[in-house]
């Protein structure tokens, strides 16, 4: 299964490539609109990016009112990526977005490098939006967390469904004359090739946690990539940086994973999650 | 209709201190001038927006100034060279205009050529810092140019009585100033991209305190 990672494609401009996901994820939605952070807000670097964009999205009811109609008929389910500055903000979005049949799945964004963040812990954000929703809930986390794999155990036990991993990493780039930061925000969250290793390390620990599934991302450009997040034990791989440098990534990445699979003897995706982990397959609940 | 292909690279051409990057055109429509393209640039994790320059039959260039990592791995390209190119991409200059001038800095006189060949040669204003830059005046029919400290503003002031309607491209400093004489003038504005077709929400411009993504609203934007 390929997503694109949140805030990484815009459905409404590019439907040809958000059709050839499995599912699209939604930018973050806030409960207010938010017209995101002064430019610049992205700079390249050796091996990846940084953005500061800080969350622009036209709010909760911007979204339910004009882009989740259109989004639906995409004909691709929806992931609404959720997004708060206290508990209370996700567990409302939580109970206006439980009403809309369009929304499949809640991606609770518990980690955007680009703005303050909720006071309450991961956990404590899960617990008072998982009473809100029957729908699915995936809590969205940092691998910069002092101990993920302790995150990722107390989000399960507050009621998350799965785990999507990763989130940007917070980093610095220096102009190249005046070394002056290059972002306007000044940090920004680092995305891309460089942050494979860590985002495989988070599902490599995560899985073994809890045995929640997980949507790997993090630096996922090719079919390989894509296998050794499923070897870690991703269920499904979102696509970030990838999609801005090759628009066709969705198409693409699965064909080199089914290639993959095959060249390995698997039947489907399924096969192959968990294989890297040295006890075998972690049997999930 | 945009579309990704992989383009050779005919020639890489020196023009003063800049490099036109002739590209075979592939299946590739060269689209409406002021509008651009992503460029691979060989190396880097992102592509690179580049207005189109020029539009000869088979082929499409870019005119580019080697300043950072991206723009020095695309001016040093070698015939045969291959690119992923995506494009076009974004708003272009609207035609439909009755007594065109043409207004260019820098890097911006880029998208002149190809602007001038639709508009049929109307006159233009380049501005260049030094006179080695100015040799890219060349690839503009009918063009004046200047050299600081003369700015563009300087002819421009007298143009805009004779009412000329604007066409710009160039840094955002000679943008404001060419606004201020020209209200109407269709200005084509700058800003990094990741992506060039909305995904990242990354070219954000603020103009007059609001903030618009360039790729979708822009690059050519009505001044007033």
């Amino acid at each position: 299964m390929i997503l694109n990672a949140s805030g990484c494609l815009d459905a409404l401009e590019a439907p040809e490539v958000a059709r050839a996901l499995d599912a699209f994820v939604t930018k973050t939605v806030t409960p207010l609109p938010r017209e995101g952070n002064r430019p610049v807000r992205i700079a390249e670097t050796e091996a990846g990016m940084l953005n500061s964009i800080g969350l622009e999205n036209p709010g909760v009811e911007g979204l339910l009112a004009e882009k989740l109609p259109r989004l639906a008929e995409l004909g691709v389910p929806l992931w609404v990526s959720v997004g708060g500055f206290a508990a209370s903000d996700y567990a409302e979005i939580c109970a206006a977005l439980d009403e809309r049949a369009e929304v499949s799945t809640i991606e609770l964004n518990l980690s955007c490098p680009n703005v303050e963040e909720a006071p309450e812990s991961a956990a404590e954000i899960v617990a008072a939006a998982r009473p809100r929703t029957g729908k699915p809930l995936y809590a969205k986390l940092s691998p910069a967390a002092t101990d993920l794999p302790e995150t990722a155990r107390a989000v399960q036990a507050a009621g998350a469904d799965g785990l999507s991993l990763v989130n940007t990493i917070k980093g610095l780039a220096l102009d190249e004359r005046t070394l002056e930061p290059r972002l306007g925000h000044e940090l920004g969250g680092y995305s891309g090739p460089a942050l494979k290793p860590i985002a495989l390390a988070a599902v490599y620990q995560c899985y073994r946690a809890t045995g929640l599934p997980i949507v790997g991302m993090g630096g996922v450009s090719t079919g390989r990539d894509a296998l050794e997040f499923l070897a870690a034990g991703a269920r499904a791989v979102a696509l970030g940086t990838v999609l801005f440098s090759d628009p066709e990534a969705p198409g693409r990445v699965r064909r080199e994973l089914a290639e993959e699979l095959a060249a390995r003897g698997l039947a489907q995706p399924g096969d192959a999650t968990g294989l890297a982990q040295a006890g075998g397959t972690v049997t999930v609940a | 209709m945009r579309r990704r292909e992989r383009l050779r690279v005919v020639a890489n051409e020196a023009i003063g201190p800049y490099s036109l990057l002739r590209l075979e055109r592939g299946g590739l429509e060269p689209g409406i001038p002021g509008q651009f393209f992503m460029l691979e640039a060989p190396g880097r994790p992102l592509p690179r927006p580049m207005s189109l320059c020029q539009a000869p039959p088979g082929e499409l260039s870019f005119l580019l100034e080697a300043v950072g990592t991206g723009t020095r791995a695309l001016a040093e390209t070698q015939p045969g060279d291959e690119l992923h190119v995506f494009g076009p991409l974004g708003n272009g200059y609207r035609l439909d205009v009755e007594k065109p001038l043409l207004v260019g800095g820098g890097i911006g006189v880029a998208p002149l050529p190809y602007l001038s060949e639709q508009l049929g040669n109307p006159p233009a204003i380049l501005g260049f810092r030094s006179d080695w830059h100015a040799e890219a005046a060349v690839l503009v029919p009918n063009a004046e140019s200047v050299v600081e400290p003369t700015l563009v503003t300087e002819p421009l002031t007298d143009l805009v009585t004779q009412r000329y309607k604007v066409l710009a491209c160039g840094p955002e400093p000679m943008l404001q100033a060419v606004r201020e004489l020209a209200p109407d003038a269709q200005l084509a504005w700058e800003a990094p991209m990741a992506c060039g077709y909305g995904a990242c929400y990354g070219c954000s411009v603020e103009i007059d305190g609001v903030l618009q993504r360039l790729c979708v609203a822009g690059p050519v934007l009505e001044a007033a």
